[in-house]
């Protein structure tokens, strides 16, 4: 029953008004996310683990604890705002491939530029709404893709240039292709992912048994 | 389960609801609002609408402070206080409280006290009102559940 996955997606929702947080709460459990909700852009830095710490050790085994698909955050907050936040996270080598999404109460068109230009993926106007929520999922898909692209892919290995190439010369060009667009998955590290979701290309190539008659 | 009964109930239900948007205490937000709430959630409406009252007491009550004194109006901390009340009024579909609060602002921010305190009267008696009707709303719901009925999904254009 249910989708076969490791895992939900974590979202991380950022807003000092706790009426807020319950609504986000509900919206992204009813979305079938994992939630964890801070009441604060420090909080929010802390539990990702950007944090100054005496052990040496707390920042390495903090980032492999928590794995945060999505930070959610309220823009007007007291203290750092939605936007400072938006840009620490940017800023951090660790955490910057981590989508942010930006919630206000306001429409304020430059401060909606601000954001996104500072590399926010969406911005809602509150309130939000179940629908909203929706467009949220192709930006976490781009991180499990990313990490899924990471390991090594076995299906590349199996497929062995038969000797007989080099004598016969039949090479199924078809999957050669396929094997090719495979690989862009795993380079790219910029700030602004591709656009296009790259649709799971990881099937199997199939190829026939390469007969060759001598 | 007396099947006459609950359909009563659920008709007077709905009826009521309807009756509700139609008079503009509630908009399409508390619609927005009840899909979010299921049987593993069943509270979820009636939490944060009572979230939402408590709200409304405690601003209106630190608004109504900081405009006590002429000579000495925090306007910022009223506007403040405003924005959260537009905000959470907003999120819950409280429709009429919404309204006051944004003639609320404005006069929030040309610091007209008098104003302000006409709002600040008047966003009290609209919280009060929504909050009488939607315990009414929620007693109608406790009695289809008792009477061994469901709660009708309604929508409302």
């Amino acid at each position: 029953m249910g989708m076969v996955r490791e895992s939900q997606f974590h979202v991380l929702a950022v807003d000092d008004s706790l009426f807020d947080r319950k609504m986000i709460e509900r919206l992204l459990q009813k979305s079938s996310c994992q939630v964890t909700t801070v009441d604060s852009g420090s909080k929010a830095l802390e539990f990702l683990g950007l944090r100054e710490s005496n052990d040496p050790n707390a920042l390495e085994t903090h980032q492999q604890e928590v794995e945060i698909n999505l930070i959610i955050t309220d823009y007007c907050m007291p203290g750092m705002t939605g936007y400072d936040l938006l840009k620490k996270v940017k800023e951090s080598a660790a955490f910057r491939s981590i989508p942010v999404v930006i919630m206000s109460s306001e429409n304020v068109p430059a401060r909606i530029s601000r954001c996104l230009e500072e590399g926010a993926e969406e911005f809602f106007l509150k309130p939000v709404k179940l629908a909203d929520l929706t467009k949220l999922k192709p930006h976490m898909m781009k991180t499990k893709l990313k990490k899924e692209g990471e390991k090594p892919a076995e299906e590349e290995n199996t497929i062995l240039k038969p000797e007989e190439s080099a004598v016969i010369e039949i090479l199924p060009l078809h999957q050669e292709l396929e094997l090719e667009q495979q690989e862009p998955m795993l380079s790219s590290n910029k700030r602004k992912a591709m656009e296009e979701v790259i649709s799971a290309g990881r099937s199997r190539p199939k190829y026939n048994d390469i007969t060759t008659s001598v | 389960m007396n099947t006459v009964v609950v359909a009563q109930l659920q008709r007077q239900f709905q009826e009521y609801l309807v009756s509700l948007y139609q008079q503009g205490f509630l908009d399409n937000q508390f619609t927005e609002l009840r899909k979010l709430q299921d049987e593993g959630t069943p509270d979820f409406v009636a939490e944060v609408v009572s979230l939402f009252f408590d709200d409304c007491s405690k601003l209106i009550n630190s608004m109504s402070r900081s405009l006590g004194r002429p000579e000495s109006v925090d306007f910022k901390q009223v506007d403040s206080g405003v924005h959260q009340l537009k905000g959470s009024s907003s999120s819950v579909g409280a429709r009429r409280v919404k309204n006051v609060c944004i003639s609320f602002k404005e006069c929030c921010d040309v610091q007209n006290r008098e104003g302000c305190l006409r709002c600040l009267q008047q966003v009290d008696y609209e919280y009060k009102m929504l909050k009488t009707k939607l315990e009414d709303l929620f007693n109608l719901e406790q009695q289809i559940l008792q009477a061994g009925g469901t709660i009708p999904q309604i929508n409302i254009n």
